[in-house]
């Protein structure tokens, strides 16, 4: 069969089928390429679309990067109601199956001591947003008749500024020891732009949990029970996730 | 189908999930590995510091770790206590300077 093959992720063997009518990157559905113990699981993808410079030129696309990422991520999050999978990055590419099998006698060590350490466990995101930039509209009703009116007003804006952010920050860590000291392992990450991201109010906490199936429950309830906790903040609970953020670091 | 036990249903995920979300952990997060199309090793990288423009702004992607807000003044009360403090300071003084300047004017405004 002709084509090159799109890897997404590598896992321990696992006994159940994905859903059959799942399709990966380029519509092509994944399948398991066994070798030393391990499963690859890779499609096949077309040249003209995965060689090194249409790739290249592909990922600056934004419309194709979305339906290519969308894409892998289906397949990482079906592989996840099976088994533990260590994701890959997007746009792991070979030329051909034994591409994939050098690259796993390559790596074996280090995905055997990674995929231990990660079974059984699951990434949550959890995101904290300040609603409102407030007092910000709420500028002087009035106009101030003196210049100690408008220090005062000056001030008084400064203070509910201030507090707000004070609140946001304190909330935000206060949460993020709570959950870390519940998770087994946390990582931050930078807050996400809105014009991408489409969410309202600033983002003062990103965050990732690694969280065991048998706690996640436990961990989705604690997050939930701070919903509404301080006005004016929002939390956001994603997952759960393949383990991509604590996948990285067994090299 | 077989689902793991005890596992919550998927929040915020699916068709619906932020794409925001799903850049930050495909392109950014998961294993690198060299493939033997070349894109994988150098390009990747590139594309996900040209993303992460995107995903989140530069300044704010440099600073990792738990105090990563506290240095910007828009989301750190100290940085921007700091700011309008000297600026509150800098405005009183100016206002003292001018009604010691002219007393009688001074009296004139307080006046309702």
């Amino acid at each position: 069969m002709t084509g090159l093959r799109y890897v997404y992720a590598v896992c321990r063997p696992f006994g159940t089928p994905l859903q059959s009518q799942l399709t990966g990157v380029a519509g092509d559905p994944p399948r398991a390429l066994n070798h030393h113990g391990l499963v690859a699981v890779v499609s096949h993808v077309p040249e003209r679309d995965f060689a090194e410079e249409p790739l290249r030129a592909h990922l600056e696309d934004l419309d194709w990067l979305t339906e290519t990422a969308r894409a892998h991520q289906g397949v990482i999050d079906a592989l996840t109601t099976v088994t533990t999978p260590l994701p890959l990055r997007l746009g792991t590419v070979f030329r051909d199956d034994s591409g994939v099998r050098t690259m796993i006698e390559a790596r074996e060590e280090d995905f055997r001591r990674t995929l231990e350490r990660l079974e059984g466990r699951v990434e949550w995101g959890v995101k904290v947003y300040a609603e409102s930039e407030p007092q910000e509209s709420a500028q002087p009703a009035q106009k101030a008749a003196t210049g100690r009116d408008y220090l005062r007003q000056r001030r008084m804006q400064t203070r509910s500024h201030e507090e707000m952010w004070q609140k946001a920050e304190s909330f935000a860590n206060r949460l993020h020891e709570k959950l870390s000291a519940f998770a087994e392992d946390s990582r931050l990450h930078p807050p996400q732009n809105p014009a991408l991201s489409k969410a309202t109010g600033r983002n003062v906490l990103n965050a990732a949990y690694l969280v065991s199936r048998a706690h996640s429950e436990e961990f989705v309830e604690m997050v939930d029970r701070t919903k509404g906790e301080v006005p004016g903040m929002r939390v956001e609970l994603t997952g759960p996730w393949a383990a991509y953020s604590f996948a990285g670091e067994a090299t | 189908m077989t689902t793991p036990s005890r596992m919550p249903e998927p929040y915020g995920q699916g068709s619906g999930a932020n794409l925001a979300d799903i850049l930050e952990r495909v392109l950014d997060k998961g294993i690198v590995i060299a493939g033997d199309i070349r894109i994988n090793l150098l390009d990747i990288e590139l594309l996900t510091i040209k993303l992460r423009l995107i995903v989140a702004s530069v300044d704010k992607a440099k600073e990792m770790g738990i105090d990563w807000w506290e240095t910007d003044p828009a989301l750190s009360s100290r940085a921007r206590r700091d700011e309008l403090t000297r600026e509150n300071a800098e405005l009183r003084e100016r206002l003292a300077r001018l009604e010691e300047l002219e007393p009688s004017r001074a009296q004139e405004k307080e006046a309702p």
